[in-house]
């Protein structure tokens, strides 16, 4: 079991070394997210937004930023020829973990920015902050665990990006739907959000156990 | 060698058929092996050694036929073979962005091997590159890109160590090293090389001709 924790520590300090060297993921989740920001807050102007629509709105921003950094880990392996070199080296199950873990950290990251920008330029008056960053870092993980599967079936593919987004978009809706929901809740500081909440703790749980069961077929295929 | 270690690993090829489409490439192969064995995979190009090479070592599967891998008399099941097995390939390459020294860390303690710096350094020393293990990869020469991919391989051991044209881009110095480490392999376990270089054949003990 520690052998395994370490490779699976080992390739998610290798993914980070890597991204921080070339930064291919970083840079456009970063760059999207601040753009997309900008334009919403121009476009919005000194208009007062619903809960509704900033739920929205900040769920929009973090789907379309990390859409190619999450998808980037699995292809930049096949683009490279490294792939292989970890099948050989590694235990698919030591690959998706990492993979996985890799991807929470980039978005844990784009979350670390987005919010308070978010807040701040969007003038937004958080009525119960914690329960929106529980929201948020529910949703998000749930984000994660869909897309590692995904990026992993795509990489082989020749169409990557567009099969990517086609793949996505029916797989990511059950966990985009509450997670709008109970944002929306937590901006305006209402207390039914459990339900959403249990939706956002059980779609990973699924995601995560279905994709551990079909990773090997899927990376060695 | 003692007798029982010559018989430590057994490798059976048998019948392995693959096709790619509609277009055959290896059809009823079979051949075994066992520890202190070298065994030399030659053909044409297109003759399959490569997709040979990748069916042993669990990255393709194929149509029809079986690998078995046994240790000590214990059959290998296909999801333990991976740790058995170490594949050099033109088609496996190491990651540009880290250095020889990284790259060797990650490989090691990915596959579960905990190594030192030392011990790490020791194979990049034994493939000619101890004074580059700081530099990139991706600022490798094709034939350092090659010493680093035979460190790599050799690094955990191997039982079984499988060459997919191994002294590819390699000078003289390179060439020796390969050789050296294929005499080492037959003291550890089975080693199969795939070329076509006619000199190369002669260090395998034995010759499957493809094609």
């Amino acid at each position: 079991m520690s052998h395994w924790v370490s490779s699976v520590v080992a390739l998610v300090v290798k993914d980070i070394r890597c991204e921080l060297r070339t930064r291919y993921g970083l840079n456009a989740l970063i760059l999207f997210a601040i753009i997309t920001l900008v334009v919403v807050g121009l476009t919005a102007g000194q208009e007062l937004l619903s809960p509704s629509l900033h739920a929205s709105l900040i769920w929009i921003i973090v789907l379309f930023s990390s859409m190619q950094a999450l998808a980037a880990s699995f292809i930049k392996e096949e683009e490279s020829k490294t792939a292989q070199t970890l099948r050989v080296f590694a235990s698919p199950s030591v690959v998706f973990f990492g993979k996985l873990l890799f991807s929470m950290i980039l978005l844990a990251f784009l979350l670390l920015i987005l919010i308070p920008l978010y807040v701040v330029l969007m003038d937004v008056d958080l009525q119960s902050p914690l329960r929106f960053i529980l929201c948020m870092a529910l949703g998000s993980f749930g984000l994660a665990s869909a897309t590692t599967i995904i990026a992993a079936m795509v990489s082989k593919a020749t169409v990557k990006g567009a099969l990517f987004a086609v793949l996505s978009f029916p797989l990511l809706l059950p966990v985009l739907l509450p997670s709008i929901a109970a944002t929306e809740v937590a901006f305006m500081g209402g207390d039914e959000m459990w339900g959403y909440l249990r939706i956002l703790i059980a779609y990973p749980i699924v995601v995560i156990t279905l994709s551990y069961l079909l990773f090997e077929y899927v990376w060695n295929e | 060698m003692h007798e029982n270690d010559s018989k430590k690993v057994t490798l059976e090829v048998d019948g392995v058929i693959h096709r790619y489409g509609a277009r055959p490439v290896l059809s009823n192969i079979v051949f075994d092996c066992k520890s202190g064995d070298a065994l030399c995979i030659t053909g044409h190009n297109g003759s399959g050694k490569s997709t040979l090479l990748k069916i042993i070592a669990g990255l393709l599967r194929p149509i029809g036929g079986a690998i078995r891998l046994s240790i000590f008399g214990q059959a290998v099941d296909s999801d333990s073979r991976r740790k058995h097995i170490r594949l050099v390939s033109p088609e496996a390459e190491l990651y540009d962005d880290l250095t020889g020294l990284e790259n060797l860390e990650f490989l090691t303690q990915v596959a579960g091997e905990k190594l030192s710096r030392v011990q790490i350094e020791a194979f990049l020393d034994r493939v000619g590159l101890h004074n580059r293990g700081g530099d990139r990869y991706g600022a490798y020469s094709s034939g350092m890109k090659q010493r680093l991919k035979l460190a790599a391989a050799i690094s955990t051991s191997p039982e079984l160590l499988l060459l997919d044209e191994p002294t590819s881009n390699l000078d003289d110095d390179g060439r020796k090293i390969v050789y050296e480490i294929i005499d080492e392999q037959k003291s550890n376990g089975i080693l199969i090389f795939a070329t076509n270089d006619n000199d190369e054949v002669k260090l395998g003990g034995r010759v499957v001709a493809l094609g």
